[in-house]
């Protein structure tokens, strides 16, 4: 789990217009993790995608996939990586199994119908096998770019933005496929900008934003790192101030007076006890209250409070 | 090293494209030749004197050869890697593990190979219309598919320079066209009064069809070895135009 397969050192990329794309990039991926890149429009996210899969010339920088210089000994490399990109560009005239067929050969692979059948079986697409691309809906055509990506058996997979315009009940169609592939040991780098997919299905996050990667961590350390608890407690009587008994929590006065605002705790849960404690504080110091709404601060909270405080900066 | 299944899925696809327009691919040079011998080989060749002791429908036979060749090498070459370049389909050839000897195989081995399919329909189809023989067979073969090849790196170089489908068509309708027409198609150069005579020569075309009309009749208007020599050259500095391209990634990669 701890090999790295995919090691990226000051990767920048300036366009000729002048935009700084990438911005002194340092990233190490993890064989058989599933790592989500996430950012707003614009970040980066393709051109780091590009400049691994040669589709964008770095300006600067090294990319080492399996150990091979993608500079020098690509050949290697490219062909244990495949690519899923954000358009569906795909050959519309051609039928399904033909196209699946041919990205197997382009990438040096002897033809093999059992696995190209059992590629587009797992995918759903076996019964549009002879049907041209352009026949097919949008989902089936994503599908059929994420058969292709895979006809030649990658180690490595991006996922450029899969999700990007496609209904709730094909989201989680393509969140079960990128399970399928994590239970055969492919590595998966998905592009994404939503929250909720990277929570559910990544186990490392990383936030970009300019070109710059702001953070690389653990999901769950992520969260626990920067997450909040946040409870509003409303009062059966308005207050004008706190009394000293509560001055160790980090609480406000909000609402005229009405209510209370805790923000504290990391993430890890240690929030919802020290309100439950604030609860007991409030009882003995003799303030009622007649509701209490606590939430835990998601990762999408995180990412904008990151994106928030970049901006400031 | 040549990754050969790479560059065998390639050129299997290109023509895989050739055959799915296949009859319009057939039917138009079929059509287009046949018009040309009525016009000119029935109608006004009867008209015209023998030319260097051929007969006249047979005389236009390697111009005609020439017109559609290079008309249809330079389209179906520039048309294979633009259209990838314009539906976005050419991320996964730039994302393979191939590089430009697998590239130009495959795209310029097929339009090679549509063209030479071309070149077959087209004398079979002169041969309806005008008694003829080929004194070099071998050496008018070996000389189609250096010109073909030629052409066909020069249409690669065209789609991927082009960044619209007008600049595509611009080339082949504004030069190629007119300077293969202009190029001893349907005469021969001496039949040119001064100095036209002299001006044509100026046309690079002009050695391409008197080169393949040498290599049927054994006589034209320049040297065989001017001809040759000039299609290689024009094949050396297209295949290193091609090599900058694939150095520099220009209009290829980002």
């Amino acid at each position: 789990m701890n090999e790295p397969i995919l090691e990226l050192e000051g990767l920048s990329k300036v366009y000729p217009g002048g935009l700084k794309a990438l911005d002194n990039v340092d990233l190490t991926i993890r064989k058989g993790e599933i790592f989500a890149l996430l950012g707003p429009n614009g970040a980066g996210k393709t051109t780091l995608i590009g400049a691994v899969c040669g589709l964008v010339r770095p300006s600067e920088g090294t990319i080492r996939a399996f150990g091979h210089d993608m500079a020098s000994d690509w050949r290697k490399a490219r062909a244990r990586i495949g690519l899923v990109p954000q358009e569906l560009s795909t050959d519309m005239f051609e039928p399904v199994h033909r196209a699946v067929s041919y990205s197997r050969g382009l990438f040096g692979l002897a033809p093999d119908p059992a696995r190209i059948e059992e590629i587009l079986r797992s995918l759903s697409l076996w019964d549009k096998k002879d049907e041209r691309i352009m026949a097919l809906s949008g989902g089936m055509k994503r599908r059929v770019l994420i058969a292709k990506a895979l006809a030649h058996e990658p180690d490595l997979l991006f996922l450029d933005e899969p999700t990007a315009g496609v209904d709730v009940e094909l989201r989680k169609g393509m969140w079960a496929i990128v399970d399928q592939m994590r239970d055969r040991g492919v590595t998966i780098i998905l592009t994404t900008h939503y929250i909720e997919e990277a929570e559910l299905m990544a186990d490392r996050v990383g936030i970009i934003n300019r070109g710059k990667l702001l953070m690389v961590d653990e999901k769950e350390a992520m969260m626990s790192r920067l997450g909040r608890t946040e409870a509003h407690i409303a009062l059966a009587n308005p207050i004008s101030e706190l009394p000293q008994s509560l001055s160790q929590f980090p609480i406000e006065i909000e609402q005229g007076g009405t209510s209370l605002c805790y923000r504290g705790g990391d993430g890890t849960g240690r929030g919802k006890a020290e309100v439950a404690e604030l609860t007991k504080a409030l009882i003995a110091a003799g303030i009622d209250y007649t509701g209490i709404d606590v939430r835990e601060s998601s990762l999408e909270e995180i990412f904008v409070s990151l994106l928030g405080e970049e901006e400031a900066a | 090293m040549i990754g050969w299944r790479s560059t065998w899925s390639i050129y299997k696809r290109e023509l895989m494209r050739f055959l799915r327009t296949a009859f319009q691919s057939v039917l138009a040079p079929v059509l287009t030749t046949s018009l040309y011998f009525i016009v000119f080989g029935a109608a006004i060749g009867g008209r015209m004197p023998d030319l260097g002791g051929v007969d006249y429908g047979a005389f236009i036979i390697p111009g005609l050869l020439m017109l559609t060749l290079l008309g249809e090498t330079t389209s179906n070459s520039s048309f294979g890697i633009y259209m990838p370049r314009f539906t976005g389909t050419i991320y996964e050839l730039l994302s393979a593990p191939v590089g430009v000897a697998e590239t130009l195989i495959g795209f310029v081995g097929a339009a090679m190979t549509k063209s030479l399919i071309l070149a077959a329909i087209i004398l079979v189809t002169a041969r309806l219309f005008v008694d003829y023989s080929i004194a070099y067979p071998l050496l008018a073969m070996f000389y189609i598919m250096l010109v073909a090849a030629a052409f066909s790196l020069f249409g690669f170089i065209l789609g991927i320079w082009a960044d619209n489908f007008e600049k595509l068509g611009i080339i082949p309708m504004l030069f190629l066209t007119p300077l293969t027409f202009l190029g001893g198609t349907f005469y021969s150069i001496d039949m040119l009064p001064g100095p036209w005579d002299k001006i044509a020569l100026a046309n690079p075309i002009v050695y391409l069809v008197s080169g393949l009309r040498w290599t049927f009749y054994g006589s034209s208007d320049v040297n065989i070895w001017i001809s040759f020599g000039i299609t290689l050259a024009f094949l050396a500095a297209c295949t290193a135009v091609i090599a900058y391209i694939f150095k520099t990634g220009w209009r290829l990669r980002a």
